[in-house]
């Protein structure tokens, strides 16, 4: 569960990114984030996996208060969250099943636990085949499926993702969102920020406006529009 | 932490030395050029420090009874002479022992003073502290019968001063090396870390503790450090141990003497190897504390 309660934030240059926020998103909820550029969406997400912290007010996920855990206990937090970006920030120098199993390594699963959980989780987004091969001999949908894979191989409570499909064509974007519903149907919270109106528009769910660093609409089912 | 995660810090800090080839050489080389000037600096020091007390423990102090003063009086400044603070050591020597000394030094002419001899009964004196000397001899100075209180203290004082003024300049050189040297250390892990800031920033993405990030790069600090205190260590303990085998025998009974190979140059090895560590450590410290935002 993510809950915000007048949420502030304001850039040491002085913009305002959140301007008294306030939202609950329930467990296995699945919710667009839509808004135009520089309206604060990213700001709301980064809040979420603590990369900013609020300059007031509580973001609480999982049932820990962001706006006062201690910088040390921050890795522990991003291990109950998934995040997936635009660029998918792959290591070259990794094949896919390097690139997923690094997540695991840097929190020091065993050996025997990361190779069932890589395995798994490769299977999932379709990559079994394509384990060995290395980033640039991938397609940037592929690449958004390891990405996606290396998020959820923790098996997070809330994935995050922002503009997913933002480097995609039109009809790897659609396979991406299929995979998001699949991990959504499993139980897991999902949280996209997007500018995908046809995507918004297909596949319904609750959509979260923001403009201006506040929520100007909150709906179930909603439409993508500006404004 | 868990051996396999050390094991894999260990991997990924050599797998980056091996990257920066260049940077890694040069801040190897600083370390090196570093260290060994301050071996070759503290050999010497630690070879002088020995002569100037094997000097100062040579120094005593003579004093010199007034030659009118009776038996009674004479053992009442022996007395006293004995009593007084920081003395190890205080050996009699009558007068007529003094003119035999004198006689032996400057021949037989001094025989005719056997007659009537001139000098005072003298006692040799040694501080507990050669430093001390001085003070010493200024307060046996002011006790009743004392005609004169010799020591060496214009040798001493010089020899001291020079040693010290050395000491100073050759530690300014050094701070100044050390300081390079941590700098290039510092710099080439800043390199590595920008090098690597994608995989940075996705370990601590998916939660990897702010250790897990920082070990390597400090793995790596050390690693440069162990490096650059290889050759001195070598070029220092070889070239000590042929000097101390071509010297050693030439300086027999004189008052300069080399340390002994045995503990001087293991202590002076661990030294600079610990010197090594320190310099890597602390240069990796300062970048990642600076470029690391962990």
């Amino acid at each position: 569960m993510i809950v915000m309660k007048n949420v502030y934030k304001k850039y040491p240059n002085g913009v305002v990114a959140a301007n008294g926020l306030n939202v609950v998103i329930d467990p296995g909820e699945f919710v667009y984030v839509v808004g135009p550029s520089g309206a604060g969406k990213s700001t709301f997400i980064k809040m979420m996996y603590r990369e900013e912290a609020p300059t007031s007010g509580d973001v609480i996920v999982n049932g820990i208060n962001l706006a006062t855990l201690r910088n040390k206990r921050i890795p522990y937090l991003r291990r109950q969250i998934g995040v997936v970006f635009q660029d998918f920030k792959l290591l070259p120098k990794l094949n896919v099943y390097e690139n997923v199993a690094f997540a695991l390594e840097v929190i020091e699963e065993s050996p025997a636990e990361i190779r069932k959980k890589v395995n798994d989780v490769l299977g999932l987004v379709g990559l079994t085949q394509k384990a060995r091969m290395f980033p640039n001999e991938l397609s940037g949908g592929e690449e958004q499926r390891v990405s996606i894979a290396r998020s959820i191989v923790n098996l997070p409570k809330v994935v995050i993702a922002d503009e997913p499909t933002g480097n995609l064509d039109p009809e790897t974007s659609w396979e991406i969102m299929r995979i998001f519903e699949q991990i959504n149907t499993r139980g897991t919270t999902i949280v996209m920020a997007t500018h995908n109106r046809e995507i918004v528009n297909t596949i319904k769910h609750r959509v979260i406006a923001i403009e201006g660093g506040l929520i100007t609409r909150d709906e179930y089912g909603g439409e993508y529009y500006e404004g | 932490m868990k051996a396999r995660t050390f094991g894999r810090h260990i991997r990924e800090s050599l797998k980056s030395i091996r990257r920066n080839s260049w940077m890694t050489f040069a801040s190897v080389s600083a370390v090196t050029v570093t260290l060994l000037l301050v071996g070759v600096f503290i050999v010497i020091m630690m070879n002088l420090n020995q002569l100037a007390q094997n000097i100062e423990n040579d120094v005593e102090i003579k004093v010199v009874a007034d030659p009118a003063a009776d038996e009674v009086a004479i053992k009442e400044l022996v007395e006293k002479v004995r009593s007084t603070d920081g003395i190890i050591e205080v050996v009699f020597s009558s007068r007529d022992e003094e003119l035999d000394k004198m006689i032996k030094s400057f021949g037989d002419e001094l025989s005719l003073y056997k007659q009537s001899n001139p000098l005072g009964d003298a006692l040799y004196v040694k501080a507990k502290d050669p430093q001390q000397a001085a003070t010493i001899a200024k307060e046996i100075d002011t006790y009743d019968y004392t005609y004169e209180v010799i020591y060496g203290e214009e040798k001493v004082e010089k020899l001291f001063n020079v040693l010290n003024t050395s000491r100073n300049v050759g530690l300014a050189l050094i701070l100044a090396l050390l300081f390079t040297a941590m700098f290039l250390i510092s710099n080439t892990i800043r390199i590595t870390i920008v090098a690597r800031r994608t995989e940075i920033e996705i370990m601590k993405l998916v939660g990897a503790t702010n250790n897990f990030v920082r070990i390597p790069f400090l793995l790596e600090g050390i690693w440069l450090g162990v490096l650059g205190a290889i050759a001195p260590m070598l070029i220092i303990s070889i070239s000590y141990f042929k000097l101390y085998e071509y010297w050693e025998p030439k300086l027999q009974g004189e008052l300069f003497q080399l340390l002994n190979t045995t503990p001087f140059i293991y202590q002076l090895n661990g030294l600079i190897l610990f010197m090594g560590i320190f310099i890597g450590v602390w240069g990796s410290f300062m970048s990642v504390r600076k470029f690391l935002k962990v």
